[in-house]
């Protein structure tokens, strides 16, 4: 039996399709996932997350268990609501999930990490909290609902269906964020777009939906939020990157902080003995067809592979993440073998669209 | 709720056939497939003059979730391919039924009969 969200009678009722993700029953699109696509670029659409799982830490050595912790650094968060993306590793340097840290204060923060790996990531936790011998508690937020609101006009819109929020959010700088009564408020988001990430309690999950519908902000289903993600360049755990890839082959080589040689971190030691060995760039298909995850693509200086491929609305062109061999650079024709043919496709930096324009 | 004419044959892998007059076959996929699907954006269709076995995969559709096979649902040769849809592949989205993807001429015109008629094609996707 698959999971419900709070909001789930919500997207039944309003006609989503429903599909298993993760062990949730979640909606795909409410009839047209490129329609869902196209509101996030031009204007407002929003995201059922409830699905992800918040996470309380707090205690005197919060600061220093998450600086052993990530591979990146949260003693560069200074201000309240600054929020920070970092990769989770396991000694070998794996990723065991990518996830959003929001300092609060050094003895309090949040975490939100990704469902599919929720039980793993809080094992792995509470395991280095008992070998750190920490004095921080970490807490589990089911009682939250997550509702994320993007697009050009999604902070706009947000104001209206929440009149109450404006105040305290209208400064908010991108990344970071704020608590607004029993809101969450953080403009942050996996989209490419502006907007907010609400997290609120999911008693009130439903109301809060229905009038950021009101105010005219789209719902969207997880198909579109995929296809967003991809053109802004953002890495799906379990598709672009896991427990047996190094984050400096994923192309999230800008998260490994390392400037503090000072610092220790779960993996450190296993990045620093095995550099980068793939470039990871975009792909653009320039014949016809679509891309998926785990085609072969052909180099010149040998073979590589597509993480994750889909139809980009923005461009109207198939479009992937590419793992290749290091040398192979932004601008040069590769081909990737479809179903057994060699069709031509040319490679790109990432990302592919960023508030609302091609970049590419 | 999905539609199924009841003047076409299906086949369990969700395509729908007409025939035509001249016992040629066209053929599309059913609106619970498009459904299914989600927004269309790419086909691939067979060659005219191509023979097909009975099942054999011989047209791809692509929507923006994910790529399936086309079979053809008896044996026989292209004799066209709807080259309006290949331009407009989100025309299956819209009417199902009215973009029509290939059309074949039947080895065997009593091949026909084995074909799924629209309350056995109804039936086979109430249970899927």
């Amino acid at each position: 039996m698959s999971r419900q969200t709070p909001l789930h009678a919500t997207h039944v009722a309003a006609g989503a399709r429903m599909v298993d993700f993760a062990g949730w029953d979640m909606p795909v699109n409410y009839g047209s996932q490129i329609e869902e696509h196209h509101a996030v670029r031009r204007d407002a659409g929003m995201f059922d997350v409830s699905h992800m799982l918040a996470l309380d830490l707090e205690g005197p050595d919060s600061t220093t268990w998450l600086r052993g912790l990530l591979a990146n650094d949260v003693a560069k968060l200074k201000e309240p609501g600054k929020a920070l993306y970092s990769c989770m590793l396991n000694p070998q340097g794996g990723v065991i999930d990518d996830l959003i840290v929001y300092y609060f204060t050094p003895t309090s923060y949040r975490i939100v990490v990704n469902a599919g790996t929720a039980d793993k990531d809080v094992a792995w936790m509470r395991e280095r909290i008992a070998a750190t011998a920490s004095n921080v508690t970490l807490t589990s937020r089911r009682d939250l609902a997550m509702i994320a609101v993007q697009g050009p006009a999604a902070r706009e819109k947000t104001w209206l269906a929440l009149p109450e929020t404006r105040a305290a959010s209208e400064g908010l700088k991108p990344f970071s964020g704020a608590q607004i009564g029993e809101f969450l408020v953080a403009r942050t988001g996996y989209t490419g777009e502006d907007g907010f990430e609400l997290a609120l309690p999911a008693t009130r999950a439903a109301e809060v939906w229905n009038a950021l519908a009101q105010a005219g902000v789209k719902p969207c289903g997880l198909g579109a939020r995929d296809t967003l993600r991809l053109e802004a360049g953002m890495n799906l755990y379990g598709q672009d990157m896991d427990d047996d890839v190094s984050p400096l082959d994923a192309g999230v080589s800008w998260t490994v902080d390392l400037k503090d040689e000072s610092r220790d971190f779960v993996g450190k030691a296993a990045l620093l003995a095995k550099p980068a060995s793939r470039n990871v760039l975009g792909l653009i298909l320039e014949d016809k067809g679509v891309l998926r995850s785990h085609m072969t693509i052909f180099t010149p200086k040998g073979d590589g592979e597509t993480t994750s491929g889909s139809f980009s609305p923005s461009l109207e062109k198939s479009i992937a993440f590419a793992r290749l061999p290091l040398g192979v650079e932004a601008g040069e024709s590769v081909e990737v073998d479809i179903r057994g043919r060699r069709l031509k496709a040319r490679t790109v930096k990432l990302p592919f669209v960023r508030n609302g324009k091609a970049l590419v | 709720m999905s539609q199924v004419p009841a003047d076409l044959k299906y086949t369990a892998s969700h395509e729908w056939i007409r025939v035509e007059a001249d016992g040629n076959l066209t053929i599309g996929v059913t609106d619970h497939a498009q459904e299914a699907l989600g927004d269309v954006v790419f086909l691939e269709l067979p060659e005219v003059g191509r023979k097909l076995g009975a099942g054999e995969a011989c047209a791809v559709i692509e929507s923006v979730k994910a790529a399936s096979d086309i079979y053809a649902p008896v044996a026989g040769e292209v004799i066209a391919a709807n080259g309006d849809a290949v331009d407009a592949p989100e025309s299956v989205n819209a009417d199902a039924y009215a973009a029509w993807l290939f059309k074949i001429r039947p080895d065997n015109a009593a091949d026909v009969g084995g074909l799924l008629d629209a309350a056995a094609y109804e039936a086979a996707t109430a249970n899927a």
